[in-house]
């Protein structure tokens, strides 16, 4: 496998906006790209993530190609998923071979419809879907059953909440933040018991880019890459009746498959958008909250732009390493009713592949060794000692 | 029919195929076009349980037209990568349960309401091709009396009207002048399937296989300024890529057979242009003098009946492709291209500008 | 199961959405433009072709913001491709047949679509010059429709090889 990882990041500002979808992708692209010190015409591969339901048009993700600058034609892929998966989809093609740098983008622009409403469509069409609940009656459900089995209590939800909203405070792309007693919380309404207000998401516009790129591309491109250590998405049948709702499956399965249990978590970015949905993707995750800080940038519940909202994870997980303030972190994303599908990516700034030091230093491949610095100045040489790991 | 049995229905048939059950797959890639042509938001999501893949990966491609052979691709780079070895592929589209012509033409309040479908979309595009190139008007009704012929070989083919003749097609009604009735592709429900395995575990399986030699893609804006609509750039470096990842010097004389996107007739000539089998403003003559015809043509052209003879949008792509696959498996029935060894796979989408392709080879690369 | 009651083979189930669509900074302008009778496009600051309309916001081939300025464009243009509609579809706005025309504008760099009348479906021409139908101004909104229509303007034919680029 070729060793990929996140170079850099951006997002735009995500409150309701008239502007058009690409008048707010363009910019963000661009800061993306200044990030990491790429040319457009660098790029190998750009793949986008969205969904028509959301606009009200088929072929809406058509009109983000005009961003790009697509001329001379740009080789481009779109997932009609959260970004996450497109990001799943670049890092595939980069193993490929075909492609060194990827710019990965999502969308959506959560103002133009009552998307609780929309997002109730992806249920069948003979059975569920004509039934009309919406999303949050959905995720009702989903709690009610948490609840009622004891593995999660309202005061535990609210808790999510206030930390939630006390971390946003300083992320510009927060749409509620501030401090908040858990007691203030629980004496609210019940929207649809039994969320209350606190227990479902804030919507937004905006969107979320990622630049990944391979090997030595990333080394050259930022000084601490986050290189993706492992990643894998799984889904559960849909049906809400006949599945296990608490559990999440497919959750627990991605994780295995990530090797998550051994080693230390430090941040883990999980997309849940209602407040119990963060305590199950925990639980499922097997992540104990105590050793890992969990959704520090106040995570989907502050700010939820759909088919963003968890490429946006990866992304503030991915910034934590780049920014040197982490050296494990884990990016989630969810999409479908309840929870019904998820992706786990894991992230670490050690880089663990036998370092080629090049010619110019030594002609000797160089395996490095824990507690020592990268023998490479070009590469490596300002990571800080104890940060590196050997490969066994 | 529902939506779930299409699909399943194509997705045993290709596991049949295999010899392979669900069990044996390790992750599912599906494709379709917009969820509004049958309203069903991400539809993959509901469709997991009905393909039994609950448990396993499921990844939905949607590139507009082009989207069944994007869909093929990516499912292909699922194997190429290492990261997975047997990948089933599912494309498909059920027209019959929404409305295509409202779905494609809902009105932007921002321009005037004149669209009129793909077909409205794309006549201005052949006007300007039959311009360009000073071919004969009857060069679209022969593509269409060819490919109506072809789909009767063709057990899936959504049409079996054996009886269609150059003077009957040419006094086919015109729809969006200057395209007739008969030269329109008609609205159909379908769905295709595939299983891409790596080469080990091909080299293990007991049937006839088609090896994948080389995938493309490319991309441009759907309007700009000065573009070439009737030969898009990114049809032909999206050609040019295919043909030099595949070590193919010579499109015309190489090939043996092509599954090409022509959901109106008038496109076979365009993209035989595009993808470098004719010269500039040549395309029409290979249709002309009969290259692309399924007996006796050197360079046959969807002897499956191709779109024009059935059109489940999100799957067509990954009928051409699969089609494809089965002229070098030699299993594509009555309308097989004879010792057809190299075969390529098209399929384009939105106005032009989404471009997927793959060659495949009865030998290993 | 009783034998006498019908399969069901299809049910309908009306689902409906409502969306309010926002037209962007730079297409507003292009909408205002239109409540003064002004074609107003803009320009791409960075291969300084004009738009119009200004669509996303934006030069799709150079993936930049188009410029603040706003550049009056027409009224009168030249027919580069056509088409005829002849199909009834659901939810159709224009009782067919009517001539689709792809309508280059003087000043534009680009064509757009527009419904040509005033003049026989046989006797459309590629090249041929056309001016703007406005409706009666005090209907006039921030919409494209307030041009009912463009027709034929009597001025020569543009020559194939001046528009061909635009094909």
């Amino acid at each position: 496998m070729r060793e990929v990882a996140v170079v850099s990041t951006a997002h735009s500002a995500v409150a309701a906006t008239t502007e058009t979808p690409i008048e707010t992708l363009i910019p963000v692209i661009d800061a993306a790209l200044v990030a990491a010190g790429l040319e457009r015409r660098q790029v190998d591969f750009w793949c986008h993530g969205s969904c028509d339901y959301l606009v009200g048009q088929p072929f809406s993700f058509v009109s983000a190609v005009d961003a790009l600058g697509a001329w001379p034609p740009i080789v481009e892929s779109h997932v009609e998923m959260d970004g996450a998966w497109a990001l799943y989809e670049a890092w595939l093609k980069i193993q490929t071979g075909e492609a060194d740098t990827a710019v990965i983008f999502g969308n959506g622009k959560s103002s133009v419809a009552n998307m609780f409403r929309v997002m109730a469509l992806q249920l069948d069409p003979y059975v569920e879907a004509p039934l009309g609940p919406d999303q949050i009656a959905l995720a009702g459900l989903q709690a009610r059953v948490a609840l009622d089995a004891g593995v999660i209590t309202e005061r535990d939800m609210a808790e999510v909440a206030a930390r939630s909203r006390r971390d946003a405070v300083g992320n510009p792309a927060a749409l509620v933040s501030g401090e908040v007693s858990v007691d203030d919380l629980l004496a609210g309404d019940k929207v649809r018991d039994p969320l209350r207000h606190h227990d479902i998401p804030v919507m937004g516009d905006g969107v979320t880019a990622v630049v990944i790129a391979a090997d030595d591309a990333a080394r050259s491109l930022t000084a601490r890459p986050a290189w993706i250590r492992a990643i894998d998405h799984r889904i559960d049948a849909q049906r809400i009746g006949g599945r296990d709702l608490i559990g999440v499956p497919s959750a627990v399965a991605a994780a295995a498959r990530c090797g998550l249990g051994a080693g230390r978590i430090d941040v883990a970015e999980i997309h849940a958008p209602f407040t119990h949905e963060e305590l199950l993707v925990t639980r499922a995750l097997g992540l104990d909250a105590g050793a890992t800080r969990i959704n520090p940038s106040g995570g989907a519940l502050v700010s939820n732009v759909l088919m963003a909202a968890g490429l946006a994870r990866i992304a503030r997980a991915a910034e934590s390493i780049l920014d040197g303030s982490a050296d494990r972190v884990l990016g989630h994303a969810t999409q479908g009713p309840c929870l019904q599908q998820n992706l786990v990516c894991v992230m670490e700034g050690a880089c663990w592949v036998p370092c080629v030091v090049p010619s110019s230093v030594s002609a000797r491949p160089t395996t490095r060794v824990a507690g020592q610095t990268c023998p490479s100045p070009v590469w490596c040489g300002r990571l800080p000692i104890g940060r590196l790991r050997m490969r066994a | 029919m529902s939506i779930a049995g299409l699909v399943r229905e194509a997705a045993d048939r290709a596991l049949a195929d295999a010899g392979m059950t669900m069990d044996d797959i390790d992750a599912v890639v599906i494709g379709k076009a917009p969820d509004m042509l049958e309203g069903v938001m991400m539809p993959e999501l509901w469709l997991a349980e009905a393909l039994a893949a609950a448990g396993k990966p499921v990844f939905r491609v949607h590139t507009a037209g082009s989207v069944g052979g994007s869909t093929a691709i990516v499912a292909a780079q699922h194997v190429m990568s290492g990261v997975h070895k047997r990948v089933l592929t599912v494309a498909f589209e059920k027209q019959s349960d929404g409305n295509a012509m409202w779905a494609l033409s809902v009105p932007v309040p921002f321009g005037m309401p004149v669209h009129a479908g793909a077909g409205g979309y794309f006549a201005p595009h052949v006007r300007a091709y039959i311009r360009r190139s000073e071919a004969p008007g009857y060069i679209g009704a022969m593509v269409a009396v060819k490919d109506r012929t072809n789909a009767c070989a063709n057990p899936f083919a959504h049409l079996h009207e054996p009886d269609w003749t150059l003077e009957a097609a040419m006094e086919s009604p015109m729809l969006w002048d200057p395209i007739r009735f008969v030269e329109t592709c008609p609205s159909s429900d379908g769905a295709a399937a595939l299983v891409i395995a790596a080469e080990d575990v091909a080299d293990s399986l007991p049937g006839p296989k088609a090896w994948i030699r080389a995938t493309a893609m490319r991309s441009e804006p759907t309007m700009f300024a000065g573009r070439n609509q009737v030969n898009p750039q990114a049809g032909q470096d999206c050609a040019a890529d295919l043909w030099r990842k595949a070590g193919i010097a010579d499109p015309r004389r190489e090939v043996d057979v092509a599954e090409i996107y022509v959901p109106f007739s008038w496109f076979e000539p365009m993209w035989l242009e595009n993808l470098g089998f004719a010269g500039r403003n040549e395309g029409w003559r290979l249709v002309e003098d009969g290259v692309t015809d399924l007996r006796g043509g050197s360079l046959p052209i969807n002897p499956s009946g191709g779109v024009l003879s059935s059109n489940p949008i999100g799957a067509s792509g990954m009928i051409r492709f699969g089609e494809a696959a089965m002229q070098v498996m030699g299993t594509a029935g009555e309308h097989q291209v004879d010792g057809a060894r190299t075969a390529v796979g098209h399929a384009y989408g939105g106005g032009s500008q989404f471009f997927a392709m793959w060659v495949v080879g009865a030998e290993k690369p | 199961m009783s034998n006498e009651a019908e399969d069901v083979l299809r049910i309908r189930t009306p689902i409906g959405v409502e969306y309010a669509w926002s037209a962007g900074t730079r297409s507003s302008a292009y909408l205002n433009g239109l409540l003064e009778g002004k074609l107003l496009g803009k320009r791409c600051p960075s291969c300084s072709r004009v738009y119009f309309p200004p669509r996303n916001g934006n030069c799709p081939m150079c993936g930049v913001l188009l410029g603040d300025d706003d550049v009056e464009v027409g009224p009168n243009g030249t027919v580069t491709t056509f088409c005829v509609v002849n199909v009834p579809f659901l939810g159709q706005k224009i009782t067919p047949p009517y001539v689709a025309a792809t309508i280059l504008l003087d000043g534009a760099d680009i064509g757009m679509q527009h419904l040509l009348q005033e003049v026989d479906a046989a006797d459309v021409r590629m090249g041929m010059r056309v001016e703007p139908v406005w409706a009666p101004r005090d209907n006039w909104g921030p919409t494209m429709e307030n041009i009912t229509h463009f027709r034929p303007s009597g001025e020569p034919d543009v020559d194939y090889s001046d528009y061909a680029g635009q094909l």
